[in-house]
């Protein structure tokens, strides 16, 4: 009679065993009653930490997500009862993010096909380039055009902002740099001639490593990417060593220069010298896109969801916190996505064996992105998938099919819940993470998606095309 | 013209006259003005051909004289600024070019809206029913000639079985039945084969349509979720019509092209 009051009163309950992504427990094994779901966990790993404000967690029992009470799991799974359950939580954003669902404006205003899109880092404004050789500034709160940029002599490829949001600076097919005052309009001096051929791609310089932002490096398709400093208005170093097109750069946080080319080879340079450290070698033909775990974070620089705006010696301790933050204990990764239709998964600054290969795209793989909290690896493909992929481990987590044409460019919310994909069937299509599948279907260009981007406040999402329209859609 | 050598002969025996060296040079050197005299004395349509033949060389001699002229600078050459903008990532890829989506849907409700279907094959020739069907004897006699088999290419659709051979009045030959055809699209002009889903409609009359009976000019349904089309909706259009136009009875294939 006893032992049923107790049993009634306690329940049934489990041992568990907390602990978080790194391996380190949280407390010791405890027992924890099977009617427990992610809620009283959430409460259960607060407590734990000791933390002023109710952070949310998301719990994985051996990498699968644990949305239901223990004891439904359990029972699912068929796992015992008498081992000790290993339960790994991982803190979420706090904020979350509206997925968008409507399309709130259409502007005209291109002439030509738009082929880059991009948000400033604080998410007020907003650039496209084009093939009829503008780049044009747009409006967000009226959602009309503000200004229209014009220098380049043919298609902008690229558009960049700089992480402090004060500079933009465009690439063309001619080969030429422009850089614009985003407030006026204008451009600032004469174009930067220095590369031969066309412009791959823009990235500058992290304001952690160097407040004001100055200096950005570009690559072209003539085989080398060039450093160049916005106040000197000149090219400062030029890093060749590839034998083809160099079609993507990126400049991690440690510093370091990652360029991608035609050749295979991945490189990475030190900035100082331009001197080459460093080649991975694996793929077995183009580099189409790479992508570092902490991209987001040094995209935005000292910008969060909050949308503050800081003082200049402040921006760069700011600009610090957070890339420590989203960095954690481990070295940087970076991701590379290949026309092999594999991609690999390197710790640069560890080795130069790649650590995993990512398999399973049926076609080439066009861009890849990590989630701004580095936990997740999107890639888009020709093959008309977009696949999801563990960020740490680089273990294949699942695959968002949906598209009828090639998924051109993807896109992730700020708090890394949502995914979005443009492509040439001219829809994009938002994919949750949580239950890992489609949320909203957003058709309605009229022809080919080419560029995509997610405001970093989370509020917007810009599309553009070959219908020459730029598109904003609203949650 | 001299017709012969004795010309040459009494230069050879003879040699030349003392100053025909000089009068040579002079005459040819006097040429110029000889030419333009005549060019602008010459009346009628001889002068006009003079003129015209000035005319082509004056042309010619510009233009070698320009070709002359560029290669001695040396210049960047000049990218003009071309059509079909593509991003960075399409660049180095040969892509064929795809037909804008935005003219399907709302071409096809005006359509609808009027009425009238604008194909490719409006006439067709006019098929006989003694063509279309050949009549089968029956009985123990073999004078029962109510059967009929068809001649031309059929579509019957996957759950198709057949009534009870006693009872049938059409029959459809199996090697007659065809369930794929090459659809053409008119614009990015490429063929795909692709499953026909059904026969909408046969100009020769609509017993020929419930048959199934495909002949040149009729309006078939075809699956084109292969192409990956999308409606400015965002639906994905997985069915459209086409039209026959070839004869297919004697091809042993049927080629259709596509109504966008």
């Amino acid at each position: 009679m006893t032992m049923d009051t107790v049993d009634a009163g306690m329940g049934k309950t489990v041992m568990c065993l907390l602990t978080d992504p790194e391996g380190t427990n949280l407390g010791s094994a405890m027992y924890i009653p099977q009617n427990a779901g992610p809620l009283q966990l959430t409460q259960l790993v607060n407590k734990f930490l000791d933390n002023e404000e109710m952070l949310p967690y998301s719990f994985y029992v051996s990498d699968e997500e644990l949305l239901v009470p223990v004891g439904t799991y359990l029972e699912k799974n068929k796992v015992s009862v008498e081992k000790v359950l290993t339960i790994v939580y991982q803190q979420q954003a706090v904020f979350r993010i509206r997925p968008v669902n409507r399309c709130s404006q259409t502007i005209a205003g291109h002439e030509e096909a738009v082929l880059c899109v991009s948000f400033s880092p604080d998410g007020k404004q907003l650039a496209s380039g084009s093939g009829d050789t503008t780049v044009r500034l747009w409006d967000l709160y009226t959602e009309t055009p503000l200004f229209t940029c014009k220098g380049h002599k043919n298609w902008v490829l690229t558009v960049a902002w700089s992480p402090d949001a004060k500079h933009l600076v465009s690439g063309s097919k001619s080969g030429e740099i422009c850089c614009w005052n985003p407030k006026k309009g204008e451009l600032e001096g004469s174009p930067l001639t220095g590369h031969k051929k066309w412009i791959t791609g823009i990235s500058w310089e992290p304001v952690h490593l160097s407040s004001p932002c100055r200096r950005f490096v570009t690559s072209s398709k003539d085989g080398d990417a060039r450093i160049w400093d916005i106040t000197l208005k000149k090219s400062i170093i030029c890093l060749s060593g590839h034998t083809l097109a160099v079609t993507c750069v990126k400049w991690g946080g440690d510093g370091i220069i990652y360029t991608g080319s035609q050749d295979c080879t991945i490189k990475m340079w030190e900035t100082t010298q331009g001197k080459l450290i460093r080649e991975l070698k694996g793929h077995g033909h183009w580099i189409n896109s790479l992508a570092l775990s902490t991209e987001y974070v040094l995209r935005t620089g000292a910008f969060d969801h909050t949308g503050r705006q800081y003082p200049p010696n402040e921006e760069k301790q700011k600009a610090l916190e957070r890339y420590n933050k989203a960095k954690g204990d481990a070295p940087e990764r970076l991701v590379s996505g290949s026309d092999d239709f594999t991609m690999f998964l390197w710790e640069p600054s560890v080795s130069k064996q790649s650590k995993k290969r990512l398999t399973g795209h049926q076609q080439l793989v066009n861009h890849v992105y990590f989630s701004p909290d580095g936990k997740w690896i999107a890639s888009a493909s020709f093959d008309k998938s977009v696949r999801l992929w563990n960020g740490v481990t680089g273990q294949f987590v699942t695959t968002f099919r949906g598209h009828v044409g090639p998924v051109y460019q993807i896109s992730w919310s700020a708090d890394s819940r949502l995914l979005l994909s443009g492509s040439k069937d001219s829809t994009l299509k938002i994919w949750e993470i949580r239950t890992k599948s489609l949320k909203q279907d957003l058709p309605g260009h009229a022809d080919e998606v080419f560029a995509v981007d997610w405001s970093p406040d989370g509020e917007k999402v810009v599309s553009g095309g070959k219908d020459r329209v730029l598109k904003l859609w609203k949650g | 013209m001299p017709q012969g050598d004795y010309i040459e002969q009494h230069r050879k025996r003879y040699g030349y006259r003392l100053d025909h060296h000089e009068r040579l040079r002079k005459k040819e050197a006097r040429a110029a003005h000889k030419h333009s005299t005549m060019a602008q004395k010459s009346l009628g349509i001889k002068g006009k051909m003079i003129a015209k033949k000035n005319y082509a060389e004056k042309a010619l001699m510009k233009k070698t004289l320009k070709m002359h002229e560029e290669s001695s600078s040396r210049r960047k050459a000049d990218e003009n600024v071309q059509e079909g903008a593509v991003p960075a990532y399409l660049l180095d890829r040969e892509e064929t070019t795809r037909a804008k989506v935005l003219s399907n849907t709302i071409k096809q409700k005006r359509k609808e809206k009027a009425g009238k279907w604008e194909v490719p094959l409006p006439k067709v020739r006019p098929v006989a029913e003694d063509e279309m069907f050949r009549v089968i004897r029956s009985g123990k006699r073999k004078t029962k000639q109510w059967k009929r088999m068809v001649t031309k290419a059929t579509f019957v659709g996957p759950a198709f079985t057949r009534k009870p051979p006693k009872y049938e009045r059409f029959i459809r030959p199996s090697g007659l039945r065809f369930t794929k055809a090459h659809v053409t699209h008119p614009e990015l002009k490429c063929t795909f084969c692709l499953e026909i889903i059904g026969v909408k409609k046969n100009p020769n009359g609509p017993m020929y349509t419930s048959l199934g009976v495909m002949t040149r000019g009729t309006i078939i349904e075809v699956n084109v979720s292969e192409l990956g089309l999308v409606t400015p909706a965002g639906k994905v259009v997985w069915g459209k019509y086409a039209q026959v136009t070839n004869n297919p009875e004697n091809d042993g294939c049927i080629n259709a092209v596509l109504l966008v």
